[in-house]
């Protein structure tokens, strides 16, 4: 508690900038350590110190350990990363651009329009024709997740603009509404699913990295990474926007290119993180907060500071999932509710008014 | 090393379409000494067919017979993990048709783990036809075909029982009623394969699987007999909630006192007990006039 104390005393007044890189290099150490250590835990046992001496003292490796290493581990270890700081990048990005604390993700459509493209995926699945089923495989689900959050995007991006301005408190409204419908048409779906589909649904709702493989992220990952290669440049937009938008655009940024460029890449990195690993809440809201308090709201070391904690909390969170009950496996939204969910509240507690953007 | 990561997606994509082909081909012969088995029926074959000492995990669904619980769990069904699955080192996994995810049962197939994958179904044909599969996987045809003889005789004696049966009772299977609202089978559901074994009818019609019941259409289903898992707690519905309920309480089920209730997995698990199941079922509808088999 020491340490967090130290990390939340507040500055004197001005530049956080050495403290925000020094921040920076400590979370990419630990997002290093988690990494090895995630990699070396597992439900099977299999440790990495022990491969690693195999592998050094030049002995095939067995098939178990390859396949929970390259097949199971790593898969999952670099969705984990990608998952997590897409969902951090882009709740900080969110809440910059909507100047609201309550901003994330979901704001754009995407959880919702993502959420009912997997349920219609999970109960309607068996009525494709069979040449659609066998080209979707597997990854139907997926797929569906990720076509429902970009469409309900799409939408929402039409209602709001008028004449080339793109109007963020309507996207807001909006996003409330269709929100609400996409719940209705998700209800209707609950109500004609089986009982098999209904478990389905509700494991898909909790998240999970469980599916993780390497034909997923191959899908994924340009996506997630593209999108979140974006979200620097819109660093400075994003500090100049926190002055509201008329002072930003007579500091000469271009307000309507950035929030286009914003909604695409949050809708982008969102969307394909929500359809590899279902729903994970939390972290999209708690990661830019911690961060704030700890480095200040600057958006060129707080977006980068979200990757690599989000990717971290989102590691250690799946490593708590997949070993606490083993052999079987909890949800990963439990763990990062049960977990986030209390620290959040307490330092809100303790460092009450000081959340605000 | 940079060559095997390469090779880890073709493995996979690999082993889907193996599990593709497989789905048509018979089931090879395998004989595994630690076996996992997902889906609670096929654990109550597995002990049935005597080879208990054979495995090494179960599922969440597994319950019968109570030493079975004392297996570790992987958890649901329908939400596998692969590497806790690899953590028991099974070299056999009998699972149910409906078991997954895919991606896990993908792995399993990458690390050469035989999974031997048995249908499901609510006829006489379907649990034999499951007891050979599972025979057959663990490598006791002898056994299996004992067992499979065993319980075609008697599927027989309920065919006997049920050929007696001159005007087939209508049954309702609630599978809760919480809050007052009843949650009862339909069409396609294990509880209405049940109920056609012991020679009655399902008095719900008109929708697949488990719904809420309108409590004008409860009325109009009007069984003639009412028929729930035994529960306890928060669960259970006693007789006088049945009577007192404004739809049910009018129903010639409630008037009559015809209220059945039977174990789940005994009931609705349609394995080894399902003759039983059917046998106990027939002589609570029919056996004593009216009288409540509970």
């Amino acid at each position: 508690m020491a340490v967090l104390d130290l990390a939340f005393r507040p500055t004197a007044e001005g530049d956080r900038s050495a403290r925000a890189r020094l921040v920076l290099a400590v979370l990419a150490g630990l997002l290093l350590l988690i990494a090895l250590a995630s990699l070396g835990t597992g439900a099977s046992g299999v440790s990495l110190l022990a491969v690693a001496a195999d592998w050094l003292r030049g002995e095939e490796l067995g098939l178990r350990e390859r396949v929970v290493l390259f097949d199971i581990r790593l898969p999952r270890l670099v969705t984990g990363m990608l998952v997590g700081a897409a969902l951090a990048v882009s709740g900080a990005v969110m809440q910059g651009l909507f100047r609201n604390p309550l901003a994330d993700p979901g704001i754009v459509g995407v959880g919702a329009g993502a959420g009912l493209g997997a349920v219609l995926a999970i109960v309607l699945g068996g009525l494709l024709p069979a040449w659609a089923a066998a080209m979707a495989g597997m990854h139907l689900v997926p797929i569906a997740a990720f076509l429902g959050g970009w469409a309900s995007t799409l939408i929402l991006y039409r209602v709001a603009t008028r004449r080339g301005r793109t109007s963020v408190a309507t996207m807001l409204l909006a996003g409330i509404a269709l929100g609400a419908l996409s719940g209705a048409l998700t209800g209707i779906l609950v109500y004609i699913a089986d009982d098999r589909q209904l478990r389905d649904l509700t494991f898909w709702g909790l998240g999970s990295l469980a599916g993780a493989s390497w034909a997923k992220l191959a899908a994924a990952a340009p996506v997630m990474a593209l999108a979140m290669l974006a979200t620097p440049f819109l660093a400075r937009a994003l500090n100049a926007l926190a002055l509201g938008e008329a002072a930003a655009s007579h500091l000469g940024v271009p307000v309507q290119r950035m929030k286009n460029l914003a909604i695409l890449a949050v809708a982008g990195a969102t969307g394909a993180a929500v359809a590899v690993s279902g729903g994970i809440g939390f972290i999209g809201i708690v990661v830019p907060h911690l961060l704030r308090l700890v480095i200040g709201p600057d958006h060129r070391f707080l977006l980068p500071a979200a990757a690599l904690l989000g990717a971290a909390l989102l590691l250690l969170a799946d490593m708590i999932a997949r070993v606490i009950i083993a052999p079987a496996e909890l949800p990963i939204g439990i763990v990062t509710a049960v977990l986030g969910g209390p620290v959040f509240l307490w330092i809100l507690l303790r460092r009450r008014g000081i959340v605000d953007l | 090393m940079a060559r095997r990561l390469m090779n880890a997606p073709r493995r996979a994509g690999f082993a889907v379409l193996a599990g593709l082909a497989m789905a048509t081909a018979p089931l090879p012969v395998l004989a595994g000494e630690r076996v996992v088995v997902v889906g609670g029926a096929l654990a109550e074959i597995v002990y049935a067919l005597g080879q208990e000492h054979r495995l090494v995990g179960r599922d969440t669904t597994a319950s019968h017979p109570p030493q079975v619980l004392d297996l570790p769990d992987v958890g649901y069904m329908r939400a596998l993990s692969p590497e806790g699955l690899l953590r028991l080192a099974p070299d056999l996994i009998l699972a149910d048709e409906g078991a997954g995810p895919p991606e896990t049962i993908a792995v399993m197939r990458a690390a050469e783990v035989p999974f031997a994958s048995i249908g499901e179904g609510y006829a006489p044909q379907d649990v034999i036809d499951r007891v050979t599969g599972v025979a057959e996987a663990l490598g006791v045809t002898e056994a299996g075909a004992a067992l499979a003889a065993d319980l075609a005789a008697r599927f027989e004696a309920v065919e006997a029982a049920r050929a007696g049966v001159e005007r087939p009772l209508r049954v309702m299977f609630i599978l809760s009623a919480q809050g007052g609202r009843i949650n009862a089978a339909g069409a396609g559901t294990a509880a209405e394969g049940i109920i056609a074994l012991a020679g009655a009818e399902n008095a719900v019609q008109g929708f697949q699987g488990y719904r809420l019941l309108a409590d004008e259409a409860i009325a109009a289903s009007a069984p003639d007999a009412i028929l729930m898992m035994e529960r306890e707690g928060d669960h259970a519905i006693t007789d006088a909630q049945i009577r007192a309920h404004p739809a049910l309480g009018l129903t010639p089920a409630a008037e009559q006192g015809r209220i059945i209730r039977m174990n789940g997995l005994l009931l609705l698990g349609f394995g080894p007990r399902t003759p039983d199941a059917a046998l106990d079922l027939h002589r609570a509808l029919y056996g004593g006039q009216g009288d409540g088999g509970s």
